[in-house]
C-alpha cells in the first residue's frame, strides 16, 4: 500500500500563508482526484461499452438478416430428417443354386390416417371398411375418435386398394411406402427361409426384419447396403425341392402319416440341395408362433429329434470295420434272444444262429448289430458318434436348428450300447443322420451341412473312416436295397443304397405299440455316391401283402423310390446299367424289419 | 430544543418526484418499451386462441391474463424507475436474498407442471418462476460488489461476485435450467468486461464457458439432445424449428394477414417462446424488423447513456440489465431462426408469461432508474477541468 501522507505540510503552510482554510483545500484536493479517477474509469469503461454495443448491433442484424434470408427463401420439400441409424428400406434378394428367385421385395404401401386433417370421419372410415374387407366401419371410427393424430390403418396394401382409397377423395388418408418381402415359392421353402416382418415402422419407411430361419441368420448380411446388389445364393435346388415336396406330399397323405421330412444333401460336400418337412407354412403369411397355427413352424427335418431306428446300424458296421473288428464277410453271432440284465433283445424275426455283417445289415438283425457294437466297445461308440456330430446341434445356418440338441443317455452303459447300435436310446434329428451318412459314404470324409451354395469340399483332414471302410459299407448299403430290408427303393440305373429304420415312437413310460417312425437314409449312386437322401415318415400305415404294415420296407423305403425316380433326372443323373451282378435272391419283405 | 426555539427547520426546496422522474427519465425507452408490450398483446390475440382453446378456455383467456400481467408489469416498470440508485441497491439485495432462497426451496414446494424441470411454484391462479426475477436482482448486486471494489481500499469484490455467480449458476444448472444459467454467465461476464477485466482473462473465461458447455453436453441428456438437434443441418418439418421455419418463410414481406396463419396451430410454445414465428407468419418481415429493432434501441440507447457515467455502480448495474434485456431477446428470436440451439427463453415484454412480463417490468424499471439524466461533469470533461489540477 503506497502511504499518502495525511496532511502534506507545504501545501498546509502555502494555503495558510494565503489566508484559506487547509482543511478546504485539502477536501477540494480529494474531491478532485476521485472526479479525476472516475473520469479515468469513463474513458476506460466507454470504449468497452461501444465495443458491447458493437456486438449487440451485430447480435441484431444476424438475426434480423436470417430472418429476410428464411423469408425469402423459396419453400421446399419438406424431407423428414433421419435421426440416428437410418431406416433399412431394402434387403438383398435371396435365390437357389441355379438363380430362381426364392425371397425379393416388392414396393407397396402402408396406410394411416391424420384425423386433424379429416373432413368426415364417417365417410372415411366407411370407404375404408368397403375396400378392406377385414375392418369394420364403428371400429374404425372409434380409432379416429382416440387422441392423437396419426394412426395406423394397415401396414401392407396392394396397388389396388391403393388406388381405390384414393378414388375414395378423402383427405387426411394417407400412404407411407413400403417395401413388402415377397416369397414367391410359397410355403415350398417355408422352413428354410423362415419369415420376416417389419421392425421400426415410421411413416415414410420401415424396417424389414428377419424372424427366423435364413432371414434371420443372415439378417446383417440381407441389410447390409453393401450387398444389397448381391443375392444370397443357398444350396438349395428349387425343382429338386419342388419334387421331393411332391412326392412327400402325396405319399404322406397315401400313409395317412401325420407328418414327413426329407433331406437332398450332396455327399461330397455337405450342401442341402433340399430339405422339406411337412406339415409346412407360408412364409408370406407366417402363422404366430402361439397362434393355432403355431406348430407349423416346426421343421422335421431340422428341429425334430427323433430315435432314427436300424439307419444307425450302418454306423455300427462301419465303426466295426474301421477298427479291424469285423470285415464284411466276418460271422456273427445272432443267437437270440440277447440277455443283458433283466433286458431281452430280439429280432423281428429268427434269422438263425449266425449270420456275415452283410447279412446283418440285410436282414437288419439288431441282436447282430448289439453283438458287433460290444465287441467294438462302449467308447469306440461314443468316441465314432461324436466325430459324426450326433453329440451337438447340427451347424446349419438355421437358427431354430442350432437349439436341436441331440438327446444322448444320461449315463451311457453297455445297454445304451446295444441300444444305440440299433438306433434307440439316442435321438437325433434326420439333418443329423443325412449329414453322418454323407460323411461315411463319400470316402470317409466328414462333411458339415450347409445351405449355402458354394460349400468347400472336405480334405483329408477330416477323415472319419477309411475309404475301403467306405466302400465296404456302401457295398452293404447297396445290398440291402438290392436284396434286403429296402427292396422297394431299388430304383434300376440309380444302383441305390440305404438302411431302413423302424423305431417305436416313445409315449409315457415307454414306447408306443401302434405308431412308428419309418426312416430311409440312404445315397445314390452306391459305387461313387453323390446324393444321400433320408426321408422320414411319423405314424405311416399302409394295408398290404393282407396285414398292416408301419415299417420303413413299407412306407419310407418306397417313398425313397419315388424320390430318386423324380429328382435322379433333374440332377442330372442318367441311369447306369448295373456293375455288380447280382446272384443272391430277395429276401422277402415280410422280413424287412426294424 | 432547537427547532422548539427557532421554529421547524424548513424542508429544503426540491423538485416534487413525478415531475422530476419525468423531466429526467428517458422517455424514448419508455414509449419503445411501452410499444412492445402492445405488439406482444396484438401477438397474443393470434397466437393464444388454439391454446385456450385446447385447455377449454375462452378464447382471449390468455390475452386478458397477459393484458392484466402486463398492466402489473407497467406499474412495476414505473415504480421502479422512481427509485433513487441508491434505493435501488439496497432494494436489490433484499431482493436477491428473497429469489435465491426461493430457488433453494425450489425442489421442495416447486413443481415441475409436467415438464420435467421443476422451475416453478405454483399459486393457484397464477405460477410465478423465482429464476426471472433472480436475474435483474443478482445483476445489480454483482454490481454493487464490483464497484465496491473500484473504491481504494474497497472489499475483493469482483471475486466475492465471482463466487456468487458460481452458486446461483450451480444452484440454476441444478434445475435444470442452462438457459436462465447462461443468461447470469454471461451477463456476470459483460459486467465483468465493462469493469476494466484484463483481457487475457476474458478469453480465458471464454474458454472455461466452452469447456462447461462440453461437460454439460456430455453428462445432461436434455442438453444434449438440444445440441445435436441444432448441429443437424436437415430441418425436421415436423419439430418446433421445423414448423418455425415454414411459418416465417410463408409469412414473406408483409405476412398471410392478420389471423390467418397456421404455425399457432402446431407449435404449442407458439404464444410463448416461438412468439417471433406467428409475428413473421401473420404480419411479415415487417414487423419482425420493427420488434428487432425496437429491442435493438432500448438496448443500445442504454448503452450509449450508460457510457457517459461516471458513477460505477449505476454504469455497471446498468450494463448488466441492458444485457440481460438483450441479450434474451437474442437467444429467443436466434432459436427460432435456428442461428442458436433450442432454448426455451421468452421474448421480453412480448411473449405470453406473468413472471416473464413482470420481471421483464421491474429489469427495465431498474434500467430506467439508472439511466435517468443526472448530473455527470460532462462539461468538465470537456474543458479538461478536472485534470488542471496535478496531485
Amino acid at each position: 500500500m503506497i502511504r499518502v501522507p495525511l496532511r502534506p505540510l507545504a501545501q498546509v503552510i502555502a494555503a495558510r500563508s494565503q489566508g484559506l482554510n487547509p482543511d478546504i483545500v485539502e477536501a477540494e484536493r480529494r474531491a478532485a482526484v476521485l472526479r479525476n479517477r472516475r473520469s479515468e474509469e469513463r474513458r476506460r469503461a466507454e470504449w468497452r461499452l461501444w465495443l458491447l454495443s458493437g456486438v449487440f448491433l451485430l447480435a441484431f442484424s444476424a438475426v434480423g438478416g436470417k430472418m429476410a434470408v428464411i423469408s425469402a427463401s423459396a419453400p421446399t420439400e419438406t424431407r423428414r430428417a433421419v435421426a440416428g441409424e437410418p431406416i433399412r428400406a431394402h434387403r438383398a434378394d435371396i435365390v437357389d443354386r441355379n438363380g430362381v428367385l426364392l425371397a425379393t421385395n416388392m414396393v407397396t404401401s402402408a396406410i394411416y390416417v391424420e384425423t386433424r386433417q379429416m373432413v368426415d370421419f364417417v365417410g372415411v372410415a366407411e370407404g375404408l371398411a368397403s375396400i378392406f374387407p377385414d375392418l369394420d366401419a364403428e371400429t374404425l371410427l372409434e380409432k379416429f375418435e382416440r387422441p392423437g393424430n396419426f394412426h395406423w390403418i394397415r401396414s401392407e396394401i396392394s396397388p389396388e386398394q391403393q388406388q381405390a382409397v384414393h378414388e375414395l377423395g378423402q383427405p387426411g388418408v394417407y400412404f407411407g411406402p413400403r417395401e413388402t418381402r415377397i416369397y414367391p415359392q410359397g410355403q415350398r421353402i417355408g422352413h428354410i427361409l423362415g419369415g420376416s416382418r417389419y421392425e421400426v415402422q415410421a411413416a415414410r419407411a420401415a424396417e424389414l426384419e428377419g424372424v427366423a430361419g435364413i432371414e434371420y441368420q443372415f439378417d446383417d448380411r440381407l441389410g447390409d447396403p453393401e450387398q444389397i446388389d448381391t443375392p444370397l445364393r443357398l444350396s438349395i435346388d428349387m425343382q429338386v425341392q419342388n419334387a421331393t415336396r411332391d412326392v412327400l406330399q402325396s405319399q404322406m397323405d397315401a400313409y395317412g402319416a401325420i407328418g414327413a421330412a426329407a433331406i437332398v444333401m450332396d455327399a461330397t460336400n455337405g450342401e442341402v440341395v433340399s430339405m422339406v418337412s411337412l406339415p409346412d407354412f407360408d412364409p408370406n403369411d407366417r402363422p404366430a408362433p402361439q397362434g393355432p397355427d403355431g406348430d407349423l413352424l416346426f421343421s422335421r427335418a431340422s428341429q425334430g429329434v427323433y430315435e432314427l431306428g436300424s439307419t444307425f446300424k450302418a454306423f455300427a458296421a462301419a465303426n466295426a470295420m474301421e477298427r479291424g473288428v469285423a470285415g464284411p464277410n466276418t460271422i456273427i453271432d445272432t443267437r437270440g434272444p440277447l440277455t443283458w440284465g433283466r433286458f431281452r433283445i430280439r429280432d423281428y424275426h429268427n434269422y438263425g444262429p449266425e449270420l456275415t455283417l452283410t447279412e446283418v445289415m440285410v436282414k437288419s438283425s439288431n441282436i447282430g448289430s448289439a453283438r458287433v457294437a460290444l465287441q467294438t466297445g462302449t467308447p469306440a461308440q461314443q468316441d465314432f458318434l461324436r466325430e459324426l456330430g450326433f453329440f451337438d446341434a447340427s451347424p446349419v445356418e438355421l437358427p431354430e436348428a442350432r437349439n436341436a440338441d441331440p438327446l444322448l443317455p444320461p449315463r451311457w452303459s453297455e445297454l445304451s450300447t446295444i441300444t444305440i447300435s440299433y438306433g434307440h436310446g439316442l435321438a437325433a434329428t434326420p439333418l443329423h443322420l443325412a449329414t453322418a451318412y454323407a460323411s461315411v459314404v463319400n470316402g470317409g470324409l466328414r462333411v458339415h451341412p450347409t445351405l449355402l451354395a458354394g460349400a468347400t469340399p472336405p480334405t483329408e483332414e477330416d477323415r472319419v473312416v477309411s475309404r475301403e471302410t467306405s466302400q465296404a459299407l456302401n457295398q452293404m448299403l447297396r445290398a440291402v436295397v438290392s436284396r434286403g430290408t429296402a427292396s422297394f427303393a431299388n430304383i434300376e440305373g440309380y444302383e441305390v443304397g440305404g438302411k431302413t429304420g423302424t423305431a417305436d415312437k416313445p409315449n409315457v413310460g415307454g414306447y408306443a405299440e401302434d405308431s412308428v417312425i419309418a426312416t430311409f437314409a440312404g445315397m445314390f449312386p452306391s459305387s461313387n455316391p453323390r446324393y444321400v437322401v433320408v426321408v422320414s415318415l411319423d405314424e405311416p400305415e399302409t394295408f398290404a401283402a393282407g396285414a398292416i404294415r408301419r415299417t420303413a420296407g413299407w412306407t419310407a423305403a418306397p417313398t425313397m423310390g419315388m424320390l430318386v425316380t423324380r429328382i435322379a433326372p433333374i440332377l442330372g443323373m442318367r441311369p447306369q446299367p448295373e456293375v455288380l451282378v447280382e446272384n443272391v435272391p430277395a429276401t422277402t419283405l415280410a422280413s424287412a424289419g426294424q | 430544543m432547537t427547532d422548539m426555539v427557532f421554529g421547524a427547520q424548513e424542508a429544503p426546496e426540491e423538485e416534487p418526484i413525478l415531475p422530476q422522474w419525468w423531466r429526467t427519465v428517458d422517455r424514448w425507452t419508455l414509449s419503445a418499451v411501452a410499444i412492445l408490450f402492445l405488439i406482444g398483446l396484438l401477438l397474443g390475440f393470434a397466437a393464444s386462441p388454439p391454446l385456450a382453446e385446447r385447455n377449454d378456455l375462452a378464447p382471449f383467456h390468455y390475452v386478458i391474463r397477459q393484458a392484466f400481467f402486463g398492466v402489473l408489469g407497467m406499474m412495476a416498470m414505473v415504480i421502479t424507475s422512481m427509485m433513487s440508485p441508491r434505493s435501488l441497491r439496497r432494494w436489490s439485495t433484499l431482493g436477491f436474498a428473497g429469489a435465491f432462497i426461493a430457488i433453494l426451496l425450489l425442489p421442495v414446494l416447486g413443481t415441475d407442471f409436467g415438464k420435467g424441470a421443476v422451475r416453478w411454484y405454483s399459486l393457484g391462479f397464477a405460477s410465478v418462476q423465482p429464476s426471472e426475477f433472480l436475474k435483474p436482482v443478482f445483476v445489480v448486486f454483482s454490481a454493487w460488489l464490483m464497484s465496491g471494489a473500484m473504491v481504494r481500499g474497497g472489499p475483493p469484490g469482483k471475486t466475492l461476485s465471482c463466487a456468487v455467480a458460481v452458486i446461483v449458476v450451480g444452484c440454476l444448472a441444478l434445475q435444470p435450467d442452462f438457459g436462465q444459467a447462461s443468461l447470469i454467465v454471461a451477463a456476470w461476464g459483460l459486467m465483468y468486461f465493462v469493469a476494466g477485466a484484463p483481457m487475457l482473462l476474458m478469453i480465458g473465461l471464454a474458454g472455461a464457458v466452452v469447456a462447461a458447455g462440453t461437460y454439460a453436453y456430455e453428462n445432461s441428456e436434455h442438453f444434449a439432445r438440444r445440441i445435436d438437434g441444432y448441429l443437424n443441418p436437415t430441418i425436421d418439418p415436423t419439430t418446433q424449428i421445423g414448423y418455425a421455419t415454414a411459418a416465417i418463410r410463408e409469412g414473406g414481406i408483409l405476412g398471410v394477414g392478420i389471423g390467418e396463419g397456421q404455425v399457432k396451430e402446431r407449435l404449442p410454445d407458439a404464444h410463448t417462446d416461438f412468439i417471433i414465428a406467428v409475428a413473421a407468419e401473420e404480419y411479415g418481415l415487417l414487423l419482425v424488423w420493427i420488434i428487432i429493432g425496437l429491442f435493438l434501441f432500448v438496448t443500445l440507447r442504454a448503452l450509449f447513456r450508460l457510457s457517459r457515467e461516471r458513477d460505477p455502480f449505476i454504469r455497471l448495474a446498468g450494463t448488466g440489465l441492458a444485457a440481460l434485456f438483450g441479450m434474451q431477446a437474442i437467444i429467443n428470436m436466434g432459436v427460432a431462426v435456428r442461428l442458436l440451439p433450442a432454448k426455451g427463453m421468452t421474448l421480453p415484454f412480448v411473449s405470453y408469461g406473468g413472471s416473464s412480463v413482470v420481471a421483464a417490468g421491474i429489469t427495465l424499471g431498474m434500467l430506467l432508474a439508472l439511466t435517468r439524466r443526472r448530473p455527470q461533469e460532462d462539461l468538465g470533461d470537456l474543458v479538461g477541468l478536472s485534470r488542471d489540477r496535478n496531485v
